[in-house]
Order: structure tokens, then C-alpha cells, then sequence
């Protein structure tokens, strides 16, 4: 028996934090708001670092039930919580960025009329995400699954008076439904065949199961359908398009919940049914083929964007396009390596450019920004680690991370030469458009605004402390400077710390340390094979193999150097050349168009002629009505019993209960 | 016969309606000695304690569970679990009443001792295994709650409530009585388990029917199912509203406690129609007439008969399931209406000048935190999610479909969507439309938001967290239906003779 850990604090203590904001938090100043959120989503993270402590004397996974949930029948769900090597890490990493974040955003945020608001949305997202990441079942996980999308919707459309972040919310929201439609299904077969959803009885019915090598069956069914969940909340193809839009949130939110954190749920939900996948090859194969497609994909648009969260955005898609391609060769070791190393530098990379946008008034065209670095000296030096880290340059956490996903895609059984393929060829248009956004941001000429020009007139009639959703730029700070400065404090500090573990955090996966410290997680069977057969595969193989990375990362850097440093006019001229190839891109190969005309238009028309006129109010609000009329007629005619008269009440009791004998002696005599 | 002198644990088996006697004769000794002022705040201040020992003393009861008093009282989980809440209920209900008595400027002093001593009644009436005990105990409860229900002394409409209330009342009492007599007869013994016994072993003699019959019309009148309903809109109306509070979950849920073991533990043949027609009755005519009704209180007294009805499902359901289920309701329910109550009771004002729907007009925007905890005890009774009403819904609702019961789980369903209609319109009424005229609302006295505050929490802590009281209800439902093998010592012969 080992001791109670008090796990149901970790994600109670920012709940705690986003109440005492959300209630009172209008009502304090700036420095208390401030000080409740830190404190609790510090406390959370202190707590973490505690159990994290603990780690040695418990005996993984452990368990802890706070209370009781659901009963019906033999099927039961709790307030459970599960706590093993994978869900420590995702603490650790969620707890600990999340802090971070929370710091930076006191920083970014405090002009703004809704800070308090802010303060207590983030606190309820960590509340939800440490819920899902700790969940001891399905069913717990689900709530915090739908719980990190409402923070996410109530986030993105943070500043709702811009009718742009009100739609990207809901976009988000709905795209998002679609994805939990079948996550919900999927936990409907466990619970119809399983007859539970906590990890460790489900787990432990599932382990002795063949994989059903022949085409499909019930797992593999449940496997595609909790893809679908995973594809929807990490923004994989072909559910990806809420996250670009999601960049209309405070840069901050982009950090923590569409680059860290809660774009990963999927991959961490993945990775925590691997037993079921395991099970599943053909699902295991879809996962890597929507993985690898998505990295390329999104790689591509990443290139010709202007937006420079928007190049942020779809890297993150890319990236994430990894960790699946990693869990679906049965790597998940890997895929969670890249999820954690991800999450320091795309959050670093977000919180960098926020500070460039911060720095810059407001401004997110990259074309209006360059010659930076003289500026804002720390953003660009912790920004440019975040950049080789991405890149894939040793020794930086993303060549780790990357290169294992590489490896394990070429070497795994599961895995093929064509996945690593086109790894190498994404780790080439990744380090192209990221040394793209370097150099067009930080180097060259400052082509921004100048103190006397645009970014001045816009934020001067909105004041220095302007009311928050002013509808003319997007992360606006109105100070009405014109030459570029560098962000306080307390922004910076989250940056450097981010930027150290951008530069060392790989270092824990040397000689196979992570890997093994995740082994009891993923202990399968499978696992063991991969592992093997890249034993088998050989060293030399290997090495052969990060050199052609390498090589990918340096040949970007230097495409990205020679076409935005050294001749800057060549891109438009390329551009042109490529005519409609580059529209397409730039366009985003028109995938938005295309969801638009083929299902949003169609549903509106469908939902406008049929559901509304015709069913919600020829049908429904017809019968509703004449229900309701003769309810009421009804009704008029039994208060006529109630006549306040004493002799009629004593009637009534008396003919009911000679109506009751009357029965009852009937029924005895029977 | 072995007649043995009580013991110390006899007495720890009492504990609870000791406790609560004893700090009722206080209030009553101490009531003359104080003046107006001083009587509502100090007697209210120690009958709050009262309650609250009360409380304390049946958590201490639960540790020595069984019979005391030759087989006249049983402490078990069960009658715990009916103990716990009535003396919470009632400790709601002073600090409810505690402003609610300035404010109507009504002497205190009795009033509390009444409500301790309907406390005790109906503490009591959950523990008593013997009819004639659950009689007394029955009739404690109820003249007590006559004599309270005409409290707003000048208002005629008060004095009217508890005449009604007080003849009616015996009426029914009277048939419970004669039900008693003829079970008796039939078995030779007013012992429940005793009763039971007999009944199986001897198979069930015709006159056992009509006793059943009898006993559930006089029951039936308490709990304010129809077709014994007809007293309780007029009833609520004049009371005063947190004595409302207190008679629609005190009273109601100690009357089912009675109607549980009776229903249950006397296994009686020939009752399932009769809770089947009483159940479908009381939903759909207090829903019906709710629907109409402008007066807030009278509306909560249809809305309580429906209640009844959803209650009295899960009577027609299964033992195990169905019992539990049937405990779990009377705690929610007492959670969210003790909460309503408190609100209406604050928001009348003097004589209860603000009881209609058209004055809760604009709540929202005068006094958002009132109107908000309004909202959710209103939600609560719809029976929405991460309410507690939810939960007590679906475990009656899934009860009653595991026990095969589609048509009347139909016609539940079919009600609740009716009831949303008029909780919804107050909600509407507080948030959608403007205030007419000018109401004062008065701030929250501290009292007051201490009760609201437990209310709004115990009615989301069933809402999200219902397992541990369900459980609770569960094993309370197990000993219930085993009581032979559970508590008792190889038993005496119950002690007819000395009744």
C-alpha cells in the first residue's frame, strides 16, 4: 500500500485560483489578480515537483480514488486518479510551462481591461488539462478533454468583441466536436465490451487479446475512433483547420494551449491507449500515414505565410504531425520525447514572438518587421535558440527528439523507409521556414512603422490604457511608441528559462534514458520489437541516418539565409514564377474554401430550410404550442378542485381513500 | 416475557430527539424571561445549537447501531441517514428564520421550541420499528407543525392554513390509527419485524390488506401525494415560508422513512398499483396545476406534490435499487427546496407582501447573488446536470426502468418536462423582464447567506459527487431489507402486553 499522495490537489489548486479570480478578481488590483493565479498554478507545479520526488518510494502506476462518481449497474466510474511515468511527465511538463506561461502572460496582458478574466480562463485550463492528465478513466479524461476545448473556445475568443476571434472560437469549438463525436463513440464500444473505462481493469482485459492482424475489428474500430478524438484536439488532417484560427487568442493562449499543451491531449491519449493500438495494426497505420501527410502538409502552408503567428501555427501542426507519425510506428516513447521537447520551444517561440509583436505595437506581418535583433537583444537570443532547436540542430532538445522519431520511423516493423522519407524532407521545409521567419523578423532593415506613421495612429485615439478589444490590431499594447523596445521583466524571465531547456532538454534522452524511463509504461510486447529491430537495423545505419538530418536542417538554413538575407528581392521573384503553385499555397491549398463549400454552406442551407423552418418551428414549435394550450386547459380544470373549501378537501381525501380499500379489497379477494 | 431495565445504550439510541427535547424546553423555560429583542436573538442562538447537537448526537448514535427499548427503536444506517438530514434540515431552517422573525415582527419564543420538538417528532418517526411509537411520534411532528403554520398571527390567511392543516391532518391521522388497529388484529402485533414474521409465516390475512390500505392513505396525506394532496397549496400559501421549508422536507422526508419501512420491511402484497396510481396522480396533477399558478409559494406547493409523485416511483421499483433511490431523492430534494424556501422567505419582506411571480420580475439585475441562487435550486428541481436533482431524478428514473415500470418512467419523464416549464419561468421572470415598481430588496443577512451558502453546496456536492451518499443509501437499503440477520439479538418476544 503506498502512501496517499494527495493527487486531486494538483488540479484543484488552479480551479481554486480561477474561482477567487472569476469572482473577485474585477473587484482587486492588478497585483492581487496576478498573485492568485501564480500562486496557484505555482502551487500546482510545487506539488508536481513534489510527487515527482516521491516517484522512488511508490509502486507505479499508482492509484488514488478521491470519491465515488458514477454507478449503474456493475459499470462505475470514479473520481479516480492514475498516476504512472507518462502521466508525471505530462504533469511535470503541463505544471511547469504552465507556470511559465502564467508569469509571461502578467507581462503581456496587463493593460488589459479583461485581466482578471484572463488570469481566471488560464487557471481554469490547467485545472482541466491536470484532470485530463491524471484522469484514472476514459470518463474522467473526457471532462477534462471537453474542458481544456471550452478554456480553448473561451480563450481564442478572448477578445469577443472582434467579430474575427468570436468566430475562430467557435470554429475551433465545432471542428472540435466533430473529433469528440468519435471519442465519445469509441468510449461507447469500451463500455458496451469491456463493461469499464478505468485504465487499469480496461488494460488489464485487453493485454492478453490477439492483434487482430486481419483487417479489422473491434479494436482496430475503437483505434480509428479515438483517432479521430486525437485528430481533432491535436489538429491533424483532416481536422486541422481550427488552429490557425485559434491565433486569434492572446499570444499567451497560443503558447500554453495551441502549442504546449492541450493540442498534445491527443497524443497523450494515444500514447495511454498504445494497448489498444498495439492490438490494432491497421489502425496503428493510419495514425502514422495521418501523421507523416499532416507534418509535410502543414510544412508547406508554413512557407508562404506572412502572419508570423500564423507560421507558428502551422509549424505546430507539423510538429505535431510527428508525434503521431512516432506513436504510429509503435515508437510512443518517442512521440512523447517530442511532445515534451515541443513544448519548451514552441512555447518559447510563441512567448518570442509575442514579445517581438509586444515589442513592435501590436504589428504580426513579418514584412513590416526586420533588423529587430538590435532591439530586443533578449527576445531575439532566446528566440533564436528556440529556432536551431526547431530546426533540428544538435545539441538542442528538437534534434533529439526529431532525430528519434526519424529513426524509429525508418527502423520500427511497424515503420518504412517512405515515413522517414518524407520526416527528412518536412525537417528541411521546417528548418527553411523557421530560419524564413528569423531572418525576415531579426535581421535586415526595421521596414515597421516609424514613430510619426501607422502603428502611432492607430493606437493613439484608443489611449495609452486602450479598452482591451480594439477592433484595429491584434495583440494590441497602445503604447504608442515608435521604435521597437524590449518587454519587461517578467516577460523575458519565462523566455530565458524556456530558452536553457530548449538547449539541454533533449540531454535526458542520451543513451536511452528516457526511453527506458518510460519502458514499464509502454512494457507490451511491441515495443520490445521496435526496439529491437532498430537494434537489429544496426549503428552505422543510424548514423548515416542523422547525418542526412543534419544536413536537411543545415541546407535550410542556408536556402532560408541566401533567399530572405543575402538576395531579399529573389522570394517575390520565385513566387511569381510559380504562379498558381504558389497561390495554391498560399492559400492554403484552399482547404478552408473547400470545407466551406462542401459541408459548412450546404449544413447552413439544410439547417436554415429544413431543421429551422421546417422542423424547429412548423413541427416542433407547432405540437410545443398546442401542447401547451391544452396543458393549460387542462390545468384550468383540475384547479377547480381546489376550492379552499374545508368540506370539499375532506371529500377528496375521503373518495380517495374509499377508492383505495375499494382496490384493495378487491385485489385481495382476487 | 424478559423485561429488561433500559440501558446506557438504549438511551445513546435516543440520543438525537433527547438532545433536541431537552434544548426545547430550555427555549421554552428561558422564552418568558427575555424580552422581544433578546428572545429572537438568543432563543434562535440556542435553538440553532440544539440542532446542531442534535446533529452531532446521531452521528454519535450511529456508532452503536441496533434495537433499544424492547424492539421499539432500531438505529441503523438507515434511520441514521433520516436523522442526519432532518436535524440539518431543521438547523437550515432557524438560521432561515432567524431575520425572517424580525422582519415579520413575530415573537419568537415558542417558535423554535415547536420546531425542536417536531424535530423530535420526526427524528423519531425514522427510527421507530413499533406502529404505535411511529404514531406518537407521527403526531408530535404534525401538532407541532399545525400550531406553526398559523404563526403569521396577523394574517388571515395563516390562521386559515392551520385550521385546514390541523383538521384534515387529524382526519388523515385517523386513518393511519385505524390502520394500526387492524394490523394488529390481523397479526397480533404492532412490531413491525414482528408483523413481517407473521405475515410470512402465516400468509397474509385478508384484514392485513385494508391495513396497508389505511396506513398508506394516512402516509399519503403526509407526504401530500394525490389524491390526499388537496390541503397543500392552501396550506404553504399562509404558512410562514421557512416553516414551508420545513414541512415540505422535514416532514415529507421522515413521513417516507415511515412509508419505506412499512412498504418495504412489511413486505404487504397488493400495494404495487396503489403506488403506481398514486405516484402517476400526484406527478401529473401537481405538475398540471403548477403551470398556472402566479403565487410562488402555491407554485413550490404543486411543485412539492409532483415531487411526491417522482418520490413514489421509486416506491413501485425493486427493494435495492429503489429504496436507495428513494433516499437519495429526499436528500436532494430537501437540499434544493429547504434553499428555495430561503430565498422566497427573504425576498417577501413584511407579511409576505412579495410572494407573486410578477414581483420577481427583474431579480436579476436588483440582486444578482439572490437571483443566481435561486436559478440553481430551480435548475435543481428541473432536474438539470451537476445539480443535485439530476441525480435524484436518474436514479429513480433507472431504478424504476431496471424494475420493468416503462409506462410510469414514461409519464415521469413526460412531467419533468411539463415542471421545466413553470421553474423556468421564474428564472425568466428574474432575468428577461423589468422590474414593475420599486422593490426594496433587503441585503442578505449573514444567517441567511450562511443558509443559502449550504444549501447551494450541499445541492452541487449531490450534483457532482452523489457516490458517497448513494452508497450510504445502498447499504442502508441492504440492512433494510435483511433486518432479521442484521442488528438483532436473538429477540424477546416483542412486548405486545405492555402496549
Amino acid at each position: 500500500m503506498t502512501p496517499s499522495l494527495h493527487l486531486w490537489l494538483i488540479p484543484i489548486l488552479p480551479l481554486v485560483g480561477a474561482a477567487i479570480n472569476g469572482l473577485m478578481g474585477r473587484r482587486c488590483s492588478r497585483h492581487a489578480v496576478s498573485g492568485v493565479a501564480v500562486a496557484f498554478s505555482g502551487a500546482a507545479f510545487a506539488m508536481a515537483l513534489w510527487v515527482a520526488s516521491q516517484i522512488s518510494s511508490l509502486s507505479l502506476p499508482h492509484l488514488e480514488l478521491l470519491s465515488p462518481w458514477i454507478r449503474a449497474g456493475n459499470f462505475q466510474a470514479d473520481f479516480a486518479f492514475f498516476l504512472d511515468q507518462l502521466s508525471l511527465l505530462m504533469l511535470l511538463v503541463v505544471s511547469g510551462v504552465g507556470f511559465l506561461i502564467h508569469l509571461y502572460s502578467i507581462g503581456y496582458m496587463w493593460d488589459d481591461a479583461g485581466f482578471s478574466r484572463f488570469m481566471s480562463y488560464l487557471n481554469l485550463f490547467m485545472f482541466f488539462m491536470l484532470t485530463l492528465v491524471l484522469a484514472g478513466n476514459y470518463l474522467l479524461m473526457f471532462i477534462g478533454w471537453e474542458g481544456v476545448g471550452l478554456s480553448s473556445y473561451l480563450l481564442i475568443g478572448f477578445w469577443f468583441t472582434k467579430d474575427s476571434a468570436a468566430s475562430a472560437g467557435k470554429k475551433a469549438f465545432i471542428v472540435n466536436r466533430i473529433g469528440d463525436f468519435g471519442f465519445l463513440i469509441a468510449l461507447f464500444l469500451l463500455i458496451k465490451h469491456f463493461n469499464t473505462l478505468n485504465f487499469a481493469q480496461l488494460f488489464e482485459q485487453i493485454r492478453p487479446l490477439q492483434p487482430e492482424v486481419a483487417g479489422a475489428g473491434l479494436l482496430t474500430a475503437i483505434g480509428l475512433l479515438l483517432m479521430v478524438g486525437a485528430a481533432g484536439k491535436s489538429a491533424q488532417i483532416p481536422l486541422y483547420v481550427w488552429l490557425p484560427d485559434a491565433m486569434e487568442g492572446p499570444t499567451p493562449v497560443s503558447a500554453l494551449i495551441h502549442a504546449a499543451t492541450m493540442v498534445t491531449a491527443g497524443v497523450y491519449m494515444v500514447a495511454r491507449s498504445h494497448l489498444i493500438f498495439d492490438r490494432a495494426p491497421s489502425a496503428l497505420t493510419v495514425v502514422a500515414i495521418i501523421g507523416t501527410l499532416t507534418a509535410l502538409f502543414a510544412a508547406t502552408i508554413g512557407i508562404a505565410q506572412t502572419d508570423i503567428k500564423k507560421v507558428l501555427a502551422y509549424s505546430t501542426i507539423s510538429q505535431l504531425g510527428y508525434m503521431f507519425m512516432a506513436c504510429g510506428v509503435a515508437a510512443y516513447s518517442a512521440g512523447v520525447f517530442h511532445l515534451m521537447t515541443h513544448a519548451f520551444f514552441k512555447g518559447l517561440l510563441f512567448l518570442a514572438a509575442g514579445s517581438v509583436i509586444h515589442a513592435v505595437g501590436g504589428e504580426q506581418d513579418m514584412r513590416r518587421m526586420g533588423g529587430l535583433r538590435k532591439y530586443i537583444p533578449w527576445t531575439f537570443w532566446t528566440m533564436t535558440v528556440a529556432t536551431f532547436a526547431i530546426a533540428g540542430f544538435p545539441p538542442l532538445a528538437g534534434f533529439f527528439s526529431k532525430d528519434e522519431i526519424l529513426w524509429k520511423a525508418y527502423s520500427s516493423p511497424h515503420g518504412s523507409w517512405v515515413f522517414w522519407l518524407i520526416g527528412v524532407v518536412t525537417a528541411f521545409i521546417t528548418s527553411f521556414y523557421m530560419f524564413r521567419l528569423w531572418f525576415l523578423t531579426f535581421f535586415g532593415e526595421y521596414r515597421g512603422a516609424q514613430p510619426s506613421s501607422k502603428a502611432k495612429l492607430a493606437t493613439e485615439p484608443a489611449a495609452h490604457d486602450s479598452h482591451a478589444p480594439d477592433p484595429h490590431a491584434h495583440d494590441n499594447h497602445g503604447h504608442g511608441h515608435g521604435t521597437p523596445h524590449e518587454s519587461p521583466m517578467i516577460m523575458v524571465l519565462p523566455l530565458a528559462i524556456l530558452a536553457v531547456l530548449s538547449f539541454v532538454g533533449g540531454w535526458v534522452a542520451i543513451g536511452g534514458r528516457f526511453e527506458r524511463f518510460l519502458a514499464p509504461v509502454f512494457d507490451s510486447g511491441l515495443t520490445a520489437s521496435v526496439a529491437e529491430s532498430a537494434a537489429e537495423t544496426g549503428g552505422s545505419t543510424e548514423t548515416l541516418l542523422m547525418g542526412i538530418s543534419i544536413a536537411a536542417a543545415v541546407s535550410g538554413l542556408f536556402l532560408a539565409w541566401f533567399l530572405y538575407h543575402r538576395q531579399p528581392a529573389l522570394p517575390a521573384r520565385i513566387a511569381a514564377s510559380l504562379g498558381g503553385v504558389y497561390t495554391a499555397v498560399y492559400n492554403k491549398y484552399y482547404v478552408d474554401d473547400l470545407y466551406n463549400t462542401v459541408f459548412v454552406k450546404p449544413l447552413l442551407k439544410g439547417s436554415t430550410t429544413v431543421l429551422w423552418h421546417g422542423v424547429d418551428q412548423a413541427a416542433i414549435d407547432g405540437t410545443v404550442n398546442v401542447a401547451a394550450d391544452s396543458a393549460r386547459h387542462v390545468s384550468d380544470s383540475v384547479r377547480h378542485m381546489q376550492s379552499g373549501n374545508l368540506r370539499s378537501y375532506a371529500g377528496w381525501v375521503a373518495a380517495g381513500a374509499a377508492a383505495v380499500i375499494a382496490y384493495i379489497i378487491w385485489a385481495g379477494v382476487r | 416475557m424478559t423485561q429488561t431495565i433500559p440501558q446506557v445504550a438504549d438511551y445513546i439510541r435516543i440520543l438525537p430527539e433527547l438532545v433536541l427535547a431537552f434544548f426545547g424546553l430550555v427555549v421554552m423555560v428561558l422564552d418568558p424571561l427575555l424580552d422581544d429583542e433578546g428572545s429572537r436573538k438568543t432563543l434562535g442562538g440556542i435553538a440553532l445549537l440544539g440542532a446542531l447537537c442534535g446533529l452531532g448526537a446521531s452521528l454519535w448514535m450511529a456508532q452503536s447501531p441496533g434495537l433499544a427499548f424492547w424492539n421499539m427503536v432500531r438505529v441503523d444506517s438507515f434511520s441514521v441517514f433520516f436523522h442526519v438530514l432532518i436535524t440539518a434540515i431543521v438547523a437550515v431552517v432557524i438560521l432561515t428564520s432567524y431575520e425572517y422573525m424580525a422582519v415579520q415582527r413575530i415573537r419568537a419564543g415558542e417558535y423554535y421550541g415547536l420546531i425542536l420538538f417536531g424535530a423530535v417528532g420526526m427524528t423519531l418517526m425514522s427510527s421507530a420499528v413499533e406502529l404505535v411509537l411511529i404514531f406518537i411520534a407521527l403526531e408530535i411532528s404534525s401538532i407541532s407543525s399545525y400550531v406553526l403554520a398559523g404563526f403569521r398571527r396577523r394574517e388571515a390567511s395563516s390562521s386559515e392554513s392551520s385550521l385546514k392543516y390541523f383538521l384534515l391532518g387529524s382526519f388523515a391521522t385517523a386513518f393511519f390509527l385505524y390502520g394500526v388497529a387492524l394490523m394488529f388484529g390481523a397479526t397480533g402485533s404492532t412490531n413491525i419485524t414482528a408483523i413481517s414474521q407473521a405475515l410470512q409465516a402465516k400468509g397474509v390475512p385478508r384484514l392485513a390488506y385494508v391495513a396497508v390500505a389505511l396506513m398508506f392513505v394516512g402516509l399519503g396525506f403526509k407526504v401530500a401525494s394525490a389524491p390526499f394532496h388537496v390541503w397543500t397549496p392552501d396550506v404553504y400559501e399562509g404558512a410562514p415560508a421557512p416553516i414551508v421549508a420545513l414541512m415540505s422536507t422535514g416532514s415529507k422526508a421522515a413521513a417516507f422513512a415511515v412509508l419505506l419501512r412499512v412498504m418495504f420491511e412489511i413486505n404487504t402484497p397488493g400495494r404495487f398499483w396503489l403506488i403506481w396510481v398514486s405516484a402517476a396522480l400526484s406527478m401529473t396533477l401537481g405538475n398540471l396545476s403548477a403551470l398556472v399558478q402566479d403565487n410562488v409559494k402555491r407554485l413550490l406547493a404543486y411543485s412539492s406534490i409532483a415531487h411526491a409523485g417522482y418520490l413514489l416511483v421509486a416506491f413501485a421499483a425493486q427493494p435495492g435499487p429503489g429504496i436507495s433511490a428513494a433516499m437519495f431523492y429526499t436528500a436532494s430534494y430537501a437540499a434544493m427546496n429547504v434553499g428555495a424556501f430561503a430565498v422566497v422567505s427573504h425576498f417577501a419582506g413584511a407579511e409576505e407582501r412579495y410572494v407573486t411571480l410578477a414581483d420577481y420580475a427583474g431579480l436579476g439585475r436588483r440582486s444578482p447573488l439572490l437571483a443566481a441562487t435561486l436559478t440553481i435550486f430551480l435548475l435543481s428541481l428541473i432536474g438539470i446536470p451537476i445539480t443535485g436533482g439530476f441525480f435524484a431524478k436518474f436514479y429513480v428514473f433507472s431504478a424504476a426502468l431496471k424494475s420493468g415500470l416503462v409506462w410510469l418512467t414514461l409519464i415521469g419523464l413526460l412531467n419533468s418536462a411539463i415542471g421545466a416549464y413553470y421553474y423556468l419561468r421564474i428564472i425568466v421572470m428574474m432575468y428577461m423582464r423589468e422590474p414593475k415598481g420599486e422593490i426594496t430588496v433587503r441585503r442578505i443577512p449573514a444567517s441567511l447567506g450562511v443558509a443559502l451558502a449550504l444549501s447551494v453546496l450541499a445541492t452541487l456536492y449531490l450534483g457532482v459527487l452523489p457516490g458517497r451518499v448513494l452508497d450510504f443509501a445502498l447499504r442502508s437499503a441492504t440492512q433494510l431489507m435483511q433486518p432479521h440477520r442484521a442488528a438483532i439479538t436473538p429477540a424477546p418476544t416483542p412486548p405486545v402486553g405492555t402496549m
